[in-house]
């Protein structure tokens, strides 16, 4: 369940990912219904060309010290914990829709990357993660020669 | 008293029709905790990829609407192959009693967290009435 496919440039989108996906617009629309905040959490965008990758992610809320990225081979993971302010003394809450805890995100890339030069930003409260293709695993072009 | 935990309720079924955009652009709504305690009422917002120049907390007529302005962000070059969130405004409205003293409302925004303090007014500050003895 942790693992997200992403392989492949003709990767094409699971239906079932699709309706959780739809699902989880849905939350974003109306709190209250759709997926619980933390399945999945945090929700990523992904971006690519043939050499490079940006995973962005929403968290807001969280000290960038708290946030773990880790890089193997394709396999990117996210984690962390997202702590809120505790409630004073004799202080209530009227409304409370933001969650709080741990999560952990394993991303499947669509290729390999270079682990020693991913690098990461967090401003606003989104998390943004550029990732360069691994030397090795770029396309080669073999020129034909002609006798 | 029971009365109180509804001064905060979102105001669901007008805000589609009242405050539709003008822009073709998806309006979230931001999750919120409401905290009380004797001095305020302290609103927090999650509201990611909104910086502080771009929120705008409007109180009229007893109804406070707060709302927050997402920058598009496309890295060049790049295209979007997997898409798990969209990217929009937030805007959500309360309504607000007039046991807030409007005049010193304080906001702040830190990490896409926007934070509200709607201090109370004298008269909606609980008193302690003590009872003398004859």
């Amino acid at each position: 369940m942790w693992m997200t496919g992403l392989r492949g440039l003709d990767w094409m989108p699971d239906i079932w990912q699709e309706f959780d996906r739809m699902q989880r617009e849905a939350g974003r629309l109306f709190p209250g219904i759709g997926t619980n905040y933390y399945e999945n959490f945090p929700a990523i965008n992904l971006w690519m060309n043939e050499n490079n990758i940006v995973v962005t992610a929403e968290i807001p809320g969280i000290d960038p010290a708290d946030i773990d990225i880790s890089v193997e081979g394709d396999i990117l993971q996210i984690s962390g914990s997202r702590k809120l302010d505790e409630l004073d003394e004799g202080a209530k809450f009227l409304r409370q829709e933001r969650s709080q805890g741990g999560f952990r995100r394993k991303v499947r890339l669509p290729f390999r990357v270079e682990s020693d030069k991913v690098e990461a930003q967090y401003e606003k409260g989104v998390l943004k993660i550029n990732l360069p293709r691994l030397e090795d695993d770029k396309p080669k072009k073999i020129s034909i020669k002609s006798e | 008293m029971a009365e109180k935990g509804k001064q905060m309720e979102p105001r669901k079924e007008q805000a589609p029709v009242a405050q539709e955009s003008m822009k073709n652009r998806p309006v979230y709504v931001p999750r919120v905790d409401i905290i009380e305690d004797n001095e305020a009422i302290v609103l927090m917002a999650d509201m990611p990829g909104v910086d502080e120049g771009n929120v705008d907390i409007v109180l009229e007529k007893g109804v406070l609407t707060i709302n927050g302005r997402v920058d598009d962000y496309f890295p060049e070059d790049h295209r979007l192959m997997y898409a798990e969130y969209g990217t929009g405004d937030y805007r959500r409205s309360f309504t607000v009693t007039d046991a807030i003293d409007h005049n010193r409302i304080e906001a702040t925004m830190k990490n896409g967290v926007l934070k509200l303090v709607l201090p109370k007014g004298e008269q909606a500050k609980p008193k302690k009435i003590s009872v003398k003895t004859a």
